[in-house]
């Protein structure tokens, strides 16, 4: 208030005015409803149109959800218990089937008495991913990572400890063999023999020294047969198992395919493209029935390993064509760079190159592994009961014969959640490793 | 005939090699356990109930041989097998013996080399229709479409019927009993045909089973049976008699319930040298005295397996027709235990 213009101004307000409520057109729930349902006729139509087909799915779906049975033993119990509520058969959905049959769907025919074991071995898995995909947590937790396979492969098919242990010290045998005959001989030398011996160690010595220890200290737990795993269990081993062996190998793979050496580039350029120009199931054929006229006599090669062999293969394939695209995606300048530093070909991979492709081909990869994740069911068409073939099982006994929706609709929400988990981790290494500003 | 030719030249590859092996009946008791091949799951022959046990009436001659063999009806390792996957299973010796509602036919006799064990149930192709379309015979059937199963014996049999009846079809193929089901329900197609005996279990599965008719016509013979590979007689010669077994108690009276009583001894002479209380039968299969007794004691006899797992009594409530013993009218008959 300066008194220069104190006779001119009549009036000044000395006090804010209070803020007021803005039109009720112009607020809330109101307002977005108008912008974005009602802004023009043709809105507006589509609008009233999807209102009907959600109300018309809905009017179907809440009545069968909610009038479902969950604690008949048969199909036809189910349907009676509906009757007598003035229901048809499809006026409410027999849930009973899930309660009875869910031990199967997830274990498959693995003794119930035994169940704490695969849950423990899940726990072991989550505890030793958990490191690799969170970067927060402590890094030495990442050796635990490294024994966590073994520990899963014992929890779930049981047997002698040692069978784990002596395999995992193969890998020992083998980075021993890098490090000290790569030093006295040379790389070359030290990469073979690394390669060589842990497979004389594993073809020749791990049977006699697994016996004898077992002999001496017996660490024994009840022995599981493949062939009793199935349901969930086995979709999450073939998968996980899937995905786990599936990325280095397509690393390198993608490496070779860009490789100037000459056989490493055209055995990876053949192997991806014989790999992936087959369908699934023609392997997976290839591995349940061509492989046992191959084999000699008696090998009782386990259907499961050879399954998942074949869906790292074949996931391998297009890992490396999509860490290729990654590769391809980086500017020259970025391999000049590294040449221009002095780096050697495996520091220039390691510390420049393979970061940014990868972190490019995040997406590709995890479509990948989704698609894998879900390709697992196919393992019906050879006989193995992933839960498709479970639910086929299941509606052969006269029980639950004529049931479908329940179970496929119980089968997809547990795809879905692994699947989703997925893809959410994606998106999360995605914001987590985002770099560029835009 | 171009596949079969090819799985014929597998099989003998196969068996080429595994001709070094040791008998099969040797393999199964050293390891304890008969592998035995089932369906991957058909309603009253095999399927897994709640505790993950297999049941089923192709299931009880599995049971059967494994208890003969091993004393154990239990032990036995059950392997789901698909239509596609089940003569290589056998033939590359991951299975000791398929008990999979397999129909016994040259082909499969001769060129895939394998040996039928016996006839466990006589079965026939049949056409089911709902009610609404007003058929009345297969022959009306003129231009139906027609659900059938892929790599089966029908699909071929169809076209057999179709043809000599001078009429046409479009066939709808399907994967598994249980999707032809739903398929047939959805009105995807207008016929279902398949075995008589699946006919029956999937129409009984049904809300209201009157709606559709079973259409009199059996276009073809479908004796099921359990089969071994060819080329070791004495494997071959342990299922076919312990299959046999379980027919000739039927006709002779002896029950689960009975059979402890009976191998006390009796009066009926053959009664006494199948549960070994008189000459050698065991010991010339290279089993003890007593596996017919332990096969018996399994699941029953061929009668009481019927009736526990698709006879009348059960949803499924299939008549003895064809499958009763030959003193009933029927066809089931087992060569004296002499």
């Amino acid at each position: 208030m300066s008194e220069t213009h104190a006779e001119t101004t009549r009036f000044v307000r000395t006090e804010m005015l209070a803020e007021q409520e803005p039109p009720i057109t112009e607020k809330g729930i109101v307002k977005w409803i108008r912008e974005n349902l009602f802004s023009g006729w043709l809105n507006v139509i589509l609008t009233v149109l999807s209102l009907f087909v959600i109300y018309w799915v809905l009017a179907a779906l809440v009545p069968w959800l909610a009038n479902s049975v969950w604690t008949t033993g048969s199909l036809a119990e189910c349907r009676e218990v509906l009757a007598e509520k003035g229901l048809n058969s499809h006026g409410g959905a027999c849930f009973s089937v899930i309660t009875e049959r869910w031990p199967q769907l997830i274990f498959g025919f693995y003794p119930p008495e035994l169940y704490w074991r695969p849950i423990v071995a899940f726990v072991i898995f989550l505890l030793g991913i958990a490191p690799v995909l969170f970067q927060s947590m402590p890094r030495q937790a990442l050796w635990g990572s490294l024994a966590a396979p073994f520990l899963v492969y014992w929890m779930i098919w049981g047997g002698s400890l040692w069978g784990p242990i002596i395999t995992a010290a193969g890998f020992g045998v083998g980075a021993l063999a890098f490090v000290f005959i790569g030093k006295a001989a040379g790389n070359i030398l030290g990469t073979i023999s690394a390669i060589l011996l842990p497979i004389l160690f594993w073809l020749f010595l791990t049977g006699p020294i697994v016996a004898g220890l077992s002999g001496a200290i017996p660490l024994e737990i009840t022995k599981v047969e493949s062939n009793d795993i199935g349901g969930f269990m086995l979709a999450l081993i073939i998968g996980i198992s899937g995905i786990i062996l599936s990325l280095p190998l397509g690393i390198l793979l993608a490496l070779g395919r860009q490789s100037h050496l000459f056989i490493i580039n055209k055995v990876s350029v053949a192997f991806i493209e014989v790999i992936r120009g087959v369908p699934l199931i023609v392997w997976l054929f290839t591995a349940s029935l061509l492989l046992n006229y191959f084999l000699p006599p008696g090998t009782n090669f386990d259907l499961m390993l050879r399954v998942i062999i074949m869906v790292t293969l074949f996931a391998s394939a297009y890992i490396a064509e999509v860490v290729r695209g990654g590769l391809a995606a980086l500017p020259k300048g970025q391999y000049e760079a590294a040449d221009a530093l002095g780096l050697d070909y495996a520091k220039s991979m390691r510390l420049i190159i393979l970061p940014q492709a990868l972190k490019i081909s995040i997406p590709g990869i995890v479509n990948t592994f989704i698609g894998l994740f879900k390709d697992t069911t196919l393992v019906v068409f050879i006989g193995l009961l992933d839960p498709i073939g479970l639910s086929n099982a299941i509606r052969a006994t006269t029980e639950w014969n004529g049931i479908y929706w329940e179970l496929f609709i119980f089968i997809g929400l547990m795809f879905f959640i692994f699947c989703y988990s997925m893809s959410r981790y994606s998106i999360f290494l995605e914001k987590k490793l985002q770099r560029e500003h835009r | 005939m171009k596949k079969s030719v090819f799985l014929g030249a597998l099989t003998v590859a196969g068996l080429a090699a595994g001709a070094a092996a040791a008998g099969t009946l040797d393999d199964v008791k050293a390891r304890g356990t008969l592998n035995c091949g089932v369906t991957t799951g058909l309603v009253g022959f095999a399927a897994p109930d709640a505790n993950g046990e297999w049941q089923g009436f192709d299931v009880g001659v599995c049971r059967a041989v494994a208890a003969a063999v091993l004393g154990d009806p239990s032990a036995v390792e059950f392997v789901p097998t698909t239509g596609q996957t089940r003569f290589t299973a056998l033939a590359s010796g991951e299975i000791d013996l398929l008990a999979r509602n397999t129909t016994w036919t040259f082909s499969r006799d001769v060129d895939l080399k394998f040996e039928f064990v016996g006839i466990n149930y006589y079965d026939g192709q049949g056409f089911m229709v709902p009610r609404e379309l007003g058929v009345s015979s297969a022959k009306d059937l003129d231009g139906a479409t027609v659900c059938i199963q892929t790599g089966t014996t029908t699909e071929l049999n169809l076209a057999d019927f179709f043809r000599t009846n001078n009429i046409s079809y479009e066939p709808v193929p399907i994967e598994t009993n249980a999707e032809a089901q739903q398929q047939y329900l959805a009105g995807a197609c207008d016929v279902y045909t398949t075995d008589a005996s699946g006919l029956a279990a999937t129409r009984a599965t049904f809300e209201n089973p009157a709606d559709h008719a079973i259409l009199p016509e059996i276009i073809s013979k479908e004796p099921l049976g359990p089969l071994v590979r060819h080329g070791d007689n004495e494997w071959g010669d342990v299922a076919r008699w312990t299959l046999n077994a379980l027919i000739a108690a039927e006709e002779l009276g002896v029950t689960s319930a009975n059979v402890e009583e009976l191998a006390a001894g009796t009066n009926n002479p053959e009664i006494n040298r199948m549960l070994g209380t008189e000459g050698e039968l065991g010991a010339m299969l290279g089993l003890d005295a007593e596996w017919a007794k332990r096969a018996i004691m399994a699941g029953g006899n061929y009668g009481e397996l019927f009736e526990t797992h698709i006879g009348e009594n059960t949803p499924i409530g299939l008549a003895r027709g064809l499958n009763a013993q030959w003193t009933e009218g029927g066809l089931i008959y087992a060569p004296p235990f002499r």
